[in-house]
């Protein structure tokens, strides 16, 4: 029941063919270039598809599985597949990719070759990652997105841009050799192996464990950010392009929540249940902190990379309550992460290329001038404070459920969240959106027919899965349980297997 | 399709036409789609209404909104006795408050955008009390709010607006905090959150503990403090009321349609809905009583001296929303929803009857510059008597019914009950009290307006005095179906909600309710009175009064500076604490310390790494290259060990 074309890599190969083809181009043919870019990204996209109508919800096993040996003396495969945890991150990965496209299309001036090689490398890299079945293979893919988003930031960023880009690379980089070394480790315990569903049904001494959830919590925990290890993402949004920030909020921070689902959980869940309690903590604190810290915020970018940090640490809490739902709330609220504050910095660079300023005291009174505009801004903000009837609330819910049923005390803080959501949201949309028309309102034209095409499909993803979450969610069942069940039996194989030591 | 599905889908269907095309189709003719729908809606409640008396309680789900693991929850309509009464209140007030809003937003350049937000509105609040689960109610609950925050900031240029909307939200919020807990624990305690499942296991929590801080502490009892949380937030309750007063900034035919007959009342229904549970806590059935009771004073006591005369009718209305919560607090479920149908015309109508006012006073909401307004509005000003003759309790009238069978069958339910009564016997004084002086100030006397004002008095439009006169009939005989049996009636509006809300027991005699009776029509026209001789009779008295009492009067004319509180103990705080501590310290000198300042070598490697990054993508594509040959090689290092 498969489409007869390997899907994974198709969309792997193709952006990567696209960029190749984009830096062959020549610097002066910048309508050709966009051109391609948006086709090819548009094509992977489409060839992407039957990811979504082909997926097989009752089973967790892996799908659209490929493997071929690589570099067999070292047990690299080149192994791709995707489950109920991964399939969705793929999917939103290329649609993100296109409104990246769309939305750089006129404000993009400068080495418009470089800028939109380096956003097809970044999609190939996006999918590699959530599509990958060996470590290697994984980890590859996992550093290679570092180098053109490093890039992004660092070339087409705000004036600022060097110092967050390499603040970002330091970063993450740090992380990363982390999870290196863990990798290795990993790989030596795993016989010799990368594969990923085999370590997945392995089980590690318990001594092991811990120091591997160490070593993989510091790459994850860079790139969800989870706190006090947030710092880098507000300077990384705000110095970003749009299409950076777009790709940051929606997709490179989701990487390190989704290593949390992928590995930790599931390889080292003795590890996990022991250090969640830890992680819930932090993870309230992100909500908390990063919630608060909004309303300090003047610069409508840092705002919602900081809001970013809270919805985050509901992530994080979601996945750390190790329950049905928490777990499930968690992906979903990934995705609808994704896509609200995805579409969030689609409109914050809308009105940026009209004003020139990020700055919240300079706006005023856009309602009255941009109406439509003002409309897809106000779903977005009532989808990232958790309305039911958009997508926001849906993950929001289940995870608090599903806090709450793990901890009271970190499930109730964690919906105190949601009161200091409302009020840094409809704070900002007042001061940008109502009161008088401010002179650099003034005139302004409202969204065009490309800006419009921008922002129009993820406004119907939010409203769609707000009120019909059963379309995401089931995705998610048969691999969330088993990842559950893992947890729960957890405890009984590590005796089990210390008795049968013991015996020898 | 069936036609409980058609009812809320009517008005929304008209809000998707209205938003994505009012602006540029339909703009001045936006209510020709609003109006047809709520019409409609209202003909489907209507006959909702007949079903259930003939004994067709529905329940049946749409379909599956939300499943995870052992979570399920449906969108899915129960229509009973309880729905029935409220589908009645919300389509019959909505189109009446349509029909006015042609005449009263006449011109507004928003105008197609307040029929959208109406129909939006009215969606909302049919999907509330529809609801057959608990979640689905709390989809109504924030979206009315939601539609409440848009409204109150209608004239959003207006900075005074936007705030109030804003704020309006987020005080809710806080009480949604609290629902929201509730739901959760509802869920994890009964497996379920579909009503007939809570209703079918809810006596299993009977005994059932859980630790609060070390305490053990009834399980039953936190569930239901909880959802009153959301109940407090919504229909304005201490310490939670501050949002109304401020939601008078809204356009006025929304004063009437949300923020006194239908969202606001949603806690009521919300509490009447889980009497099952709250029967269950004589702490949580005290604490609603005695919130109730303590609430109703406490507004009753500021609409006293305000003068704003939407401000006045909105702490009226805080007042009464005490009232229903008191009644519910003492058992008589039935009784508080009684006082919610009569109140929803009587106080709808003293909103629309203000907006005539300010229509005819361009804008004018101060009553002290108001004054023999009823030679110019005679339409208005005989509606606006009787409503508030009604609210002040005077026999025959729809409020008294209500008010009576409040306060009778409180009477009657032991020792909080007793408090809960003479406190609403000393609040309808008060009540009466107030509601004249407004008819006073306002209606009689001489204008003392501006003479351009003066000029410009006239009666509304057809379009507003119709639903004047429509809420009027209501105000007077919405009361007549819960007559009681002392005065030759049957109470036929306790009977028919008996099967969902019971009926309290009454131990007290004839005698007793013929006094209870007696007090209360005594006290209301004590407050009629004593307002007659301060301002008709004597005008100079209510100056003096006011410098006799100087401290107090400030105190009351300050609304007991609840908000100057919540500013100096929250939001300062908070504010403070962002910018100083979290923003500037933690964020930019502790953990950025950390960050830039242990690895000193960072800023001389961004130095280097600045020179390397010259725009070609070549160079990036060999420092990736080098990158990843690192990566091999440590790779390659590891797995030979």
């Amino acid at each position: 029941m498969q489409p007869g074309y390997p899907i994974l890599s198709t969309i792997i190969a193709l952006p990567l063919i696209g960029a190749l083809m984009i830096v062959l181009m020549k610097r002066s043919q910048g309508a050709v270039i966009r051109w391609t870019a948006l086709l090819v990204s548009l094509a992977t996209f489409l060839l992407s598809m039957p990811l979504y109508s082909y997926f097989d919800k009752t089973t967790p096993d892996m799908q659209f599985t490929e493997t071929h040996a690589w570099v067999p003396s070292w047990g690299v495969n080149y192994a791709l597949g995707v489950d109920g945890i991964s399939v969705l991150f793929v999917l939103l990965a290329t649609l993100l990719s296109i409104l990246c496209v769309t939305v750089s299309w006129n404000s993009i001036t400068e080495k418009t070759k470089e800028f939109y090689a380096a956003l097809l490398l970044i999609e190939a890299s996006m999918v590699g990652v959530f599509g990958s079945l060996d470590l290697f293979l994984f980890y590859i893919f996992w550093e290679a997105m570092l180098i053109p988003m490093f890039i992004l930031i660092g070339v087409w960023g705000g004036a600022n841009r060097v110092y967050a880009a390499i603040k970002f690379f330091l970063y993450t980089l740090v992380g990363s050799v982390l999870m290196l070394v863990g990798i290795m480790v990993l790989y030596i315990h795993t016989g010799k192996s990368f594969d990923i569903v085999t370590m997945m049904t392995t089980t590690y001494p318990l001594h092991l464990q811990f120091m591997l959830f160490w070593a993989f919590f510091a790459a994850f925990a860079v790139k969800v950010p989870m706190w006090p290890l947030h710092t880098w993402l507000p300077d990384a949004h705000t110095e970003a392009p749009t299409a950076g920030s777009v790709i940051l909020a929606g997709i490179l921070i989701k990487m390190g929540a989704y290593g949390f689902l992928r590995f930790s959980l599931p390889l080292f869940p003795e590890a996990t249940k022991a250090m969640a309690p830890a992680m819930m903590v932090l993870s309230v604190i992100a909500i908390l902190y990063g919630g608060i810290i909004c309303l300090a915020q003047t610069d409508v970018k840092r705002l919602i990379a900081y809001s970013s940090v809270s919805h985050m640490g509901f992530v994080t809490l979601g996945i750390f309550a190790l329950n049905t739902q928490g777990i499930q709330g968690g992906i979903v609220q990934m995705i609808n992460h994704g896509i609200v504050t995805g579409a969030l910095f689609l409109c914050v660079g809308i009105i940026y290329e009209r004003t020139h300023t990020r700055l919240i005291a300079d706006y005023g009174g856009a309602a009255t001038v941009l109406p439509v505009f003002a409309s897809f801004f106000m779903v977005l903000t009532l989808a990232s404070i958790g309305l039911p009837g958009t997508n926001g609330f849906i993950g929001e819910f289940l995870i608090i459920l599903g806090g709450f049923s793990a901890s009271k005390t970190m499930g109730a803080l964690a919906a105190l969240g949601v009161i200091i959501g409302a009020a840094y949201m409809l704070w900002l949309y007042q001061r940008v959106f109502f009161l008088d028309v401010s002179p650099k309102v003034r005139g302004l034209r409202d969204m065009d027919f490309r800006e419009f095409l921008t922002v129009a499909p993820l406004i119907v993803l939010v409203l769609w899965i707000g009120v019909y979450p059963a379309s995401l969610l089931r995705f998610t069942d048969a691999s969330t349980q088993r990842i559950v069940e893992r947890l729960n039996t957890a405890g009984h194989r590590q005796t089990a297997q210390q008795t049968s030591e013991a015996a020898k | 399709m069936d036609q409980y599905t058609l009812l809320p889908l009517l008005p929304l269907a008209a809000f998707i036409l209205n938003i994505l095309f009012g602006r540029g189709i339909f703009k001045d003719k936006a209510h020709w789609i609003a109006i047809p729908a709520v019409a409609g809606s209202f003909v489907l409640a209507m006959a909702a209404f007949i079903g259930v008396l003939d004994g067709r309680v529905v329940n049946r789900d749409v379909y599956t909104w939300i499943v995870s693991g052992n979570f399920r929850v449906t969108v899915g309509f129960l229509i009973d006795q309880l729905t029935a009464i409220m589908l009645i209140v919300v389509t019959s007030v909505s189109l009446l408050v349509h029909i006015y809003a042609i005449g009263y937003m006449h011109k507004d350049k928003g105008y197609y955008r307040f029929f959208a937000y109406l129909s939006l509105f009215t969606f909302s609040m049919l999907m509330l009390v529809m609801s057959n689960n608990l979640l689905q109610l709390y989809f109504g609950w924030e979206a009315v709010g939601l539609c409440s925050y848009f409204l109150i900031g209608f004239w959003y240029e207006k900075k005074s607006a936007s705030d109030a909307g804003k704020k309006a939200f987020i005080v809710n919020r806080f009480g949604d905090f609290g629902f929201g807990l509730g739901v959760i624990m509802i869920f994890l305690a009964l497996g379920s959150l579909q009503y007939a499942e809570i209703f079918a296991n809810v006596q299993s929590l009977q005994g059932r503990t859980i630790s609060l801080f070390g305490y053990p502490v009834e399980l039953v009892t936190v569930i239901a403090l909880l959802l009153f949380c959301g109940a407090v937030g919504k229909s304005a309750q201490l310490p939670l009321h501050v949002w109304l007063p401020d939601a008078m900034e809204g356009p006025t035919p929304v004063s009437a349609l949300i923020h006194a007959a239908t969202m606001v009342t949603a806690g009521v229904f919300m509490v009447a809905r889980f009497n099952p549970l709250f029967s269950m806590s004589e702490t949580a059935m005290n604490t609603v009583a005695l919130t109730g009771a303590i609430t109703s004073l406490f507004a009753a006591t500021i609409a006293l001296v305000q003068n704003d005369i939407k401000r006045i009718i909105a702490y009226s209305t805080i007042s009464q929303l005490g009232y229903m919560f008191l009644a519910c607090g003492v058992g008589a479920y039935g009784a508080g929803v009684f006082h919610l149908f009569t109140h929803a015309y009587f106080k709808a109508l003293l909103f629309l009857g203000a907006g005539s006012v300010m229509h005819a006073m361009s804008g004018g909401l101060d009553i002290r510059s108001m004054g023999g307004l009823k030679k110019y509005l005679p339409v208005t000003y005989w509606t606006f008597l009787i409503a508030s003759l009604s609210i002040a309790g005077v026999p025959g009238l729809a409020g008294f019914f209500s008010k009576d069978e409040i306060l009778w069958l409180a009477y009657n339910a032991g020792p909080v009950g007793k408090i809960a009564w003479m406190t609403g016997t000393i609040v309808a004084a008060l009540t009466a009290f107030y509601s004249f002086r407004l008819i006073f100030l306002a209606f009689h006397g001489t204008f003392r307006g501006t003479h351009e004002q003066e000029h410009h008095l006239h009666e509304s439009p057809r379009a507003m005095t119709v639903p004047l006169v429509s809420l009027a009939i209501g105000a007077v005989a919405a009361g007549w179906i819960g007559m009681p049996a002392v005065l030759g009636g049957s109470n036929w509006i306790g009977h028919f909600f008996e099967p969902v809300a019971g009926h309290p027991p009454v131990t007290a005699t004839h005698g007793e309710e013929w006094m209870v009776m007696g007090i209360s029509v005594a006290s209301g026209a004590a407050g009629m009175l004593l307002s007659w001789v301060l301002y008709v009779r004597n005008p100079a008295l209510p100056a003096w009064l006011a410098g006799r009492m100087k401290g107090i009067h400030t105190v009351l004319l300050n609304k007991y500076y609840v908000d100057e509180l919540y500013d100096f103990l929250i939001i300062r705080p908070i504010t403070w604490a962002a910018k100083n501590v979290l923003s500037a310290t933690t964020d930019n000198k502790i953990i950025e310390g950390i960050v830039n300042g242990v690895p000193r070598g960072i800023r001389t490697i961004g130095e280097r790494l600045r020179k390397l990054q010259t725009g070609y993508v070549q160079h990036y594509g060999i420092g990736m290259a080098i990158g990843l040959v690192v990566i091999m090689a440590l790779a390659l290092i590891a797995a030979g060990k």
